[in-house]
């Protein structure tokens, strides 16, 4: 079971929690082609290793929380607000919040 | 026969003053507090304790713990009943009740032993190759005779009478195994003051400590052991768990432990539970989990008699049992010699130790200077005998015969697997080390390091340090100071002979390498002839290591007898990856409390009394408990829903509406939020003011519907499904959060915060004219169709909609939870002078159907707006999320399904929901069918039965048209006629006008 650490709420068990998905796609402006909605909705990525994700808090705060995650080694990097941009492990910008070592 | 193998003396773990009752086969025997099943067993004489999985041979205990393949019973009886125990960790009791399983009909013989004698046929991926053609034999012939003879044990049929409880802990620093590395890291870790969790599967700590023969700190072990126990168990922050086995280690440092409170009694006491599952995160953790013992592979190394050398030595020195009178020892490692110095100890006769190493090793020398015979280069043969040892030859390593030993107990050791299940559970993959002869962790990936026999040191004095720095080093990784450490343990340094790798004795008889899934050496080499040499398709070719014991003692031999099969070393062969569970864990322990009626909540809403009194059938929503209907006495079901539908439109009916999503809408950009995430247009809804609303997905599919109403500027109320309101709530935290953070609206559930009833009827308006007297105006002028207010009413805040479902003259009355029983009594005492009945779900759908309103069935998420008819809805003059893959062209084909009304022409039968539509009810298929019946009801309204369907070309194609609906469930397709969905008053006069 993850813990993933909540901006809001600190660190909480992953039942509290519901996946949602990657969080690096950006919705299209409204009169954006239907071809730009189309990869909205159905393109994604499916990468082995670091991942920008959704985690809901549906049993907490209820926020959107975006999570650094590591798809192979279930390793979290960083979590952070939805508004905010995390940094992927090895780029040279440093999180500006809750990144965690190694668990 | 009884007590003729308990020594007189010695058995740390026994009370002698405290003898016990025990059954195994209807035998009646004793044995002492603190014996397992197997010690108490042998103690009898008791050496035949089960039947092979495959052959049925016959097998007595091969080891002493929780490793144990072969001595696997049947516990208790009744609804107690458990299978697959094994007996050399079940705790013996007063009035302890086994059975042997995989047998029949007895013990001693057995039917399917004939197996054996069909055992060339019976290799591995027999199974696969025998049971594969013909197809048609598979359910009728071949599974009957596989569950026959598979599986073993029963389950118990009854329910368990026995509680289970889940519980949950932290800690700083959890150790696993309480052997003299766990003990060591408790120590060092908890006097830092760290929070330090031991847990130990056993019932006793010291792992594989000689508790006589072993010293540290200059004391026996067992004394070092019990001060040690003394004085974490006199630290605050350190918690010892016994009989507790750690079988999971999950992401993150979570972890579970299976507590075993009262399977070592006949029955929990009261107010107990059977067995506690833990929870446990866990900042570092040390695992100390020893290791096992393997077995020699040689012919009939499976016959009762036949033990790992440590097992030996655990019987006689933890349970004083002897189990044989003149005892062989082969080994290819040093410890052989502990067991036998433990024999000599107890006065038990050491036939003779067979070294398989050609080099005469410390521990040798010493063995020859007490007397005891010593030969190398030896190498067991065959165990000779018939059901027990009798005998056993020996050969060099070359195969030559070497000579005949009478004995009824060999004592066999291949070397030590450290035990690397959990950290395997991790994602490590362990590695192959020779001079161990076994698979090491490897670096960490969770927070976590190994100790002692885990990692392949086996001396000691080696454990002990390594414990010691282990526990300083997790709560110093923890982030919590160690201070100033005192000094590790100490015991005698031993230097230990490398073990000499023998995988295979030679021989061309059965000889097993896992005892449970009866897989034989010439398996592994059949399963790689034939091609499935990848160490994970061997292993599930053969079986091997898949049994309850998950092949604690066989799996690195299967991996270097494959490796030998490929002809390459055994770090390229590598080994399986263990998954949790480390041992089995019951079903009921999962569950915990969540059973029965504790499976889940039951949701009532605030008048569910009031409906209980006037005679309703609940149904559940969800979790919810809904008033399904209300019969009255000898009423049937169709009858009472027939009568409530029908009542509705005469007079008035009040139905518990409590249960539909509400979510309360703040801020300032509330309209404009609601403008994007709705089809149609929210910027004109007046406060005071109603609108149904419909919401679809991104992709452009209908998501939910509901109304939504402005309750002033700046605060709307939201009303969705029952079964959506989460998702709809989760959808739009994500549009706020995500999408469009600038715009200014907050929301909340207010599911459970405001209860509310449907009052639906002609006499709607005068009843609650009546019940809210001097409260609110009712009346069209004040509360026009679509109205909303709020209002004071016996001392709390009211809310009132003017809106309708049913298509009646309708009103919504919405009061907080804890109002809810009054409001329902008011309304009904001044119902009762106007014809007002209670009305369930039942009656609410056929309103509705006769309505042509769509509800779940036909929100099935494959709609577009335009299938419902509603397409018009979506506004042009705004963007909305959906918006755009709506008008993709599939979403816009003129050949979709789309919502019409049906009407049974016939004049007998009924409609049924999931029915398909054709034209010709002789030819219907998949491929004939335009659409699908979503909800039916016999409709008093219209006197015939009606349905709403998706029809595909919908009305437009097909207005007047007679189909059939075929079900060939039931059999049936009667003939309908394809309708407006509108069946009922569609100008809607009835609600919006006022009722003259
Ligand atoms: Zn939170």
């Amino acid at each position: 079971m993850h813990r993933i650490d909540c901006p809001w709420c600190g660190t909480r068990d992953e039942a509290e929690f519901q996946y949602q998905g990657d969080a690096t796609v950006v919705r299209p402006d409204p009169d954006a082609s239907e071809e730009a909605f189309f990869r909205y909705v159905y393109l994604r990525e499916n990468p082995k290793g670091w991942h920008t994700e959704w985690w809901h808090h549906v049993g907490g705060c209820r926020q959107w929380v975006k999570v650094v995650r590591n798809t192979l080694t279930h390793e979290i990097f960083a979590t952070g607000r939805a508004q905010e941009d995390l940094p992927l492990p090895g780029t040279r910008a440093k999180p500006r919040r809750r990144t965690r070592p190694k668990q | 026969m009884s007590g003729s193998n308990r020594l007189s003396k010695g058995g740390s773990r026994i009370d002698r003053t405290r003898p016990l009752r025990f059954r195994f086969d209807g035998r009646s025997f004793s044995g002492f507090a603190g014996d397992t099943l197997a010690s108490a067993l042998l103690a009898n004489g008791v050496t035949l304790m089960g039947r092979s999985f495959k052959y049925h041979r016959p097998r007595g205990c091969l080891t002493a713990g929780s490793e144990e393949p072969n001595a696997i019973v049947e516990m208790r009886s009744g609804a107690r009943r458990e299978p697959n125990t094994r007996a050399t960790i079940a705790e013996l009791y007063d009035g302890l009740e086994a059975t042997s399983q995989n047998r029949f009909p007895s013990l001693k013989f057995d039917i399917q032993s004939l197996n054996q004698l069909l055992s060339p046929f019976l290799t591995a991926g027999f199974y696969y190759k025998t049971f594969m053609w013909p197809a048609s034999f598979w359910e009728p012939v071949y599974e009957k005779i596989i569950r026959r003879s598979a599986g073993l044990g029963r389950a118990a049929t009854e329910p368990d009478p026995d509680t289970y409880e889940h519980a949950n802990t932290h800690c700083d620093v959890l150790v696993v195994g309480a052997g003299p590395a766990g003990l060591a890291a408790a120590l060092s870790a908890g006097r830092t003051g760290a929070r330090v969790l031991l847990v130990e599967e056993q019932a006793a700590a010291g792992g594989m400590l000689s508790p006589d023969r072993d010293m540290i700190d200059g004391k026996r072990s067992a004394d070092w052991v019990e001060q040690s126990q003394a004085e974490l168990n006199a630290l605050d922050n350190v918690t010892i768990m016994m009989r507790t086995t750690l079988f999971g280690y999950y992401d993150h440092n979570v972890l579970a432990a299976l507590e075993r409170v009262n399977d070592h009694v006949a029955e929990p006491p009261a107010h107990q539970p059977r067995q506690r599952l833990w929870t446990i995160r866990a900042s570092e953790v040390v695992l100390a989990c020893g290791s096992h013992e393997r077995a020699l592979t040689f012919d009939n190394n499976d016959k009762p008699g036949v033990m790992l050398s440590g097992a030996v030595r655990a019987f006689v020195e933890r349970y004083g049992v002897t189990p044989g009178k003149r005892v062989v020892i082969c080994t290819n490692n040093d410890d052989g010699y502990n067991t036998a110095e433990a024999l000599i100890n107890a006065g038990i006769e050491v036939a003779l130790i067979a070294d398989a190493r050609t080099d005469l090793c410390i521990a040798a020398q010493s063995a020859r200077e007490t007397g005891i015979r010593v030969e190398t280069g030896l190498l067991p043969q065959k165990a000779l005998g018939g059901q027990n040892v009798s005998g056993l030859s020996l050969q060099r390593a070359d195969g030559s015969f070497s000579e005949k030993v009478d004995c009824d107990c060999i004592a066999m050791s291949a070397g030590f697997s450290p035990d690397v299940h959990l950290v395997s559970q991790t994602g490590v993959a362990p590695v192959w080390r020779e001079n161990v002869l076994g698979f090491v962790p490897d670096k960490p990936i969770r927070r976590e390091r190994s100790a002692g026999a885990g990692q392949g040191t086996f001396d000691l004095a080696g454990c002990l340090a390594e414990g010691h720095a282990a526990g300083l080093d997790a709560v110093s990784s923890a982030g919590l100071k160690t201070g100033r450490a005192k000094a590790p343990p100490k015991a005698k340094a031993v230097e230990i002979a490398p073990p000499l790798a023998i995988w295979r004795c030679p021989g061309n008889g059965k000889a097993f390498v896992d005892f449970q899934n009866d897989v034989t050496a010439r398996d592994i080499h059949l399963a790689n002839q034939e091609g499935f040499s990848s160490v994970e398709h061997a292993k599930r070719y053969t079986t091997l290591g898949m049994a309850t014991d998950q092949g604690k003692t066989s799996n690195v031999t299967g991996i270097a007898l494959l490796a030998t099969a490929r002809g390459e070393p055994i770090p390229d062969v590598g080994t399986t990856r263990f998954r949790p569970p480390y041992s089995p864990v019951a079903i009921g322990a999962f569950a915990g409390h969540e059973r029965g009626k504790e499976f889940q909540p039951v949701r009532r809403t605030a008048m569910h009394a009031c409906g209980e009194k006037l005679g309703a059938v609940f149904v559940e929503a969800g979790q919810w408990l809904r008033p399904q209907y209300y019969p009255k006495s000898g009423e049937g079901v169709m009858e009472a829903i027939y009568r409530e539908s029908k009542q509705v439109r005469e007079t008035a009916g009040i139905c518990d509406v409590s249960t539909l999503g509400k979510i309360e809408i703040f801020g300032d950009d509330s309209g404009e939020f609601l403008n994007r995430i709705y089809i149609n247009g929210w910027k004109l809804l007046a406060p005071g003011k109603a609108r149904y609303g419909l919401m679809l997905r991104e992709d452009g599919y209908v998501f939910d519907d509901g109304t939504t109403s402005r309750l002033a500027d700046d605060h709307y109320l939201m009303t969705t499904t029952t079964a959506n309101a989460a998702r709809v709530l989760a959808h739009m935290e994500h549009a706020s959060q995500v999408l469009w953070p600038d715009l200014d609206v907050h929301f909340c559930s207010a599911t459970e915060q405001w209860c509310g009833v449907a009052v639906a009827g002609p006499n709607a308006r005068a009843i609650l004219a009546k019940a809210f007297a001097d409260a609110i105006d009712v009346s069209d002028e004040a509360l026009p169709f679509m109205g909303v207010r709020t209002f004071e009413w016996s001392g709390t805040t009211a809310r009132i909609f003017r809106i309708s479902f049913s298509g009646e003259l309708a009103f919504e009355v919405n009061v907080p939870w804890s109002a809810g029983e009054g409001m329902w009594n008011a309304i009904w005492e001044a119902g009762q002078d106007h014809g007002l009945i209670p009305y369930g779900t039942e009656a609410l759908s056929v309103l509705r159907i006769e309505k042509g309103h769509v509800a779940g069935n036909e929100l099935d998420g494959r709609t577009t707006a335009a299938d419902m008819g509603l397409g018009k809805m979506m506004s042009t003059k705004k963007p909305f999320i959906g918006q755009k893959l709506a008008g993709r062209e599939g979403m816009v084909a003129k050949d979709r399904a789309k919502l019409v009304g049906l009407k049974l022409t016939e004049d007998s039968g009924r409609l049924r929901g999931g029915a398909h539509l054709v034209i010709d009810k002789d030819n219907a298929n998949a491929e004939t069918s335009l659409g699908w019946v979503t909800s039916v009801c016999d409709s008093p309204a219209i006197g015939c039965w009606i349905g709403l369907a998706y029809l595909r070309g919908g009305l437009e194609e097909h207005d007047g048209k007679r189909l059939f609906a075929v079900n060939p469930i039931y059999d049936e397709a009667p003939a309908v006629e394809v309708v407006s969905p509108h069946f009922f008053d569609p100008q809607g006069e009835r609600l919006k006008g006022p009722v003259r």
